[in-house]
């Protein structure tokens, strides 16, 4: 709906924007502060960046994140992609129903309901906290996401395509890593980008199955807030914002890249 | 095609069945277990019989109301006018981008805007008033609860404002209907669905956060999350804490029940 927008309305739009922002900006303006406080700012300095390169136990912890979110992101988004084929084959709508509702539990749960349960959960297995059980608690709480951004493509993906590679003498291996695994592959490349990002946020989760030996980034930063502000994680978040940035027109060029397909796709249908 | 089904879902259901299952199941088991793990109602009976967490539990969801209501009516005007707006799925972008920052971040960054000699307080001094004592109050609370729910309630509003038809918003015109008659009748009925999905994904959280009430609320405001993180992870009394997570699951599947998408009625 498209209609004559009123001054007011704009201004309202500007102000809700700048809400939104002023947090952001106001954490990476004070990275660039000389003093040691977020207030006062006394003068440009690159320090709280030198003091974050030189800080090894936040560098390591930095690397930790992002290996738990890769890894954690790439064998959800196989996990979930399988998953999504075999609810995509399931036929009896009832089951599909029940398999569709127990996918999406993870996803509307509570985070501190998932913590304290994964931790209950991997206690009673005898799985010492740690890296292994942080990795598998970010998988888990990502495959729902991927079924979603996976499942959709799957449904508007026309079965002659594969009866027509199975005429052609596909066996079904083929038809998988042929036809229907590129025809997925935006959505699969969506929702990998979506459990990365999940995981790369998560914090209640991690924070009740990390123990003591292992920390991410969020986990960190809370601990370190806890105790009043350095100017350090303000420097670590403007890089952060950048990451952030690069992540969303990453994200923002695959939807793109979809929507182009699928008018290809149409057009090739018509003409 | 899909011959080898069973193949899929062999990954698939086990994380159903492992991750998905069984920890439900243990944490509702674990509500009746004593701190010497014995089989109790003790928790239950705890839970409902001292005032105390029913204190807690009706003052989260209170807190989840009072964040839920401001966030709506912050977040509904803010889609009806960016459903106006020339590049919208742009602007949209712009909407969803900070939640794309970690949620600790932001937190943090009102650490320093909210603090007795931050940029706020400077602010209030400048107007002529004596600096306030913001941070580790329950407004500090609501304020950033709310500032980080706003992306979650706008998205889903948008969208269903943004599926409005044109047509029926200017029948309503030509049928002689004013700007408020058009909102009042034609443009809220057709995004209430948004405006529960919206509710839906703000109150649930708002009922478990915790590290803003940690950082920001500075333990004066007890979520039901709070009370989890402080039994499972700090007095280590797991059994209560299951008890109290299975309230909040159960506070979860009214919500859900409540706000769950209405079947249309007539033609469709």
């Amino acid at each position: 709906m498209v209609e004559k927008q009123s001054r007011w309305a704009n201004l309202y739009l500007i102000i809700i924007f700048i809400v939104l922002y002023l947090p952001i900006f106001y954490l990476i303006f004070y990275s660039f502060n000389a003093g040691e406080y977020m207030q006062n700012f006394s003068g440009f300095s690159l320090k709280h960046y030198g003091e974050l390169f030189a800080d090894n136990r936040m560098l390591q912890i930095v690397l930790n994140t992002f290996v738990v979110a890769l890894l954690s992101s790439l064998l959800a988004t196989i996990i979930g992609t399988f998953g999504a084929l075999g609810i995509y084959g399931v036929k009896n709508p009832l089951m599909k129903n029940v398999l569709l509702s127990l996918n999406n539990i993870l996803l509307v749960s509570p985070d501190v309901i998932i913590g304290a349960s994964f931790l209950i959960f991997f206690t009673l297995l005898g799985l010492g906290l740690g890296f292994g059980s942080v990795l598998m608690s970010h998988i888990a709480f990502s495959i729902p996401i991927v079924v979603l951004m996976v499942l959709p493509k799957l449904n508007e993906m026309s079965t002659t395509l594969v009866d027509a590679a199975q005429d052609l003498g596909a066996n079904s291996w083929q038809v998988l890593t042929r036809v229907i695994l590129p025809y997925l592959a935006p959505g699969i490349y969506a929702g990998f980008f979506m459990a990365f990002t999940y995981s790369l946020d998560d914090f209640a989760v991690t924070f009740f199955v990390t123990g003591n030996g292992f920390s991410t980034l969020a986990v960190e930063i809370y601990s370190r807030a806890r105790q009043g502000v350095s100017l350090e994680i303000n420097a670590l978040s403007a890089l952060m914002f950048i990451i952030s940035l690069l992540l969303v027109t990453g994200y923002f060029f695959i939807n793109q890249y979809n929507l182009k397909r699928k008018k290809q796709y149409k057009k090739g249908r018509n003409g | 095609m899909l011959k080898n089904r069973l193949f899929y879902f062999i990954p698939y259901g086990l994380w159903l069945i492992l991750f998905v299952g069984a920890p439900i199941v243990l944490m509702f088991g674990e509500s009746f277990l004593s701190m010497a793990h014995h089989f109790t109602f003790a928790n239950y009976q705890n839970f409902l019989g001292s005032g105390i967490y029913l204190q807690m539990m009706f003052n989260s969801i209170w807190y989840a109301f009072l964040i839920t209501v401001i966030t709506l009516l912050i977040s509904f005007p803010t889609a009806l006018f960016l459903s106006n707006l020339k590049y919208k799925q742009f602007w949209l972008l712009l909407i969803i981008l900070p939640t794309w920052i970690n949620l600790l971040l932001k937190t943090y960054a009102f650490i320093g805007l909210l603090s007795k000699n931050g940029s706020v307080n400077h602010f209030i001094q400048l107007l002529g008033f004596a600096p306030q004592q913001l941070l580790f109050t329950d407004a500090s609370f609501i304020l950033v609860a709310a500032y980080i729910e706003i992306p979650f309630m706008i998205l889903p509003i948008f969208n269903s404002i943004n599926e409005i038809d044109n047509s029926l918003i200017n029948a309503s015109y030509d049928l002689g209907a004013t700007r408020w008659q058009t909102f009042r009748r034609v443009i809220l009925p057709l995004s209430a669905d948004g405006i529960r999905a919206g509710i839906q994904a703000v109150f649930i959280p708002s009922l478990s956060l915790f590290m803003i009430t940690r950082l920001i609320g500075g333990n004066r405001v007890i979520t039901l999350g709070t009370a989890i993180e402080e039994h499972f992870l700090v007095t280590q009394n797991w059994g209560l804490g299951s008890t109290i997570g299975v309230v909040l699951i159960v506070a979860m599947v009214i919500t859900m029940v409540l706000t769950r998408e209405r079947k249309k009625r007539g033609r469709k």
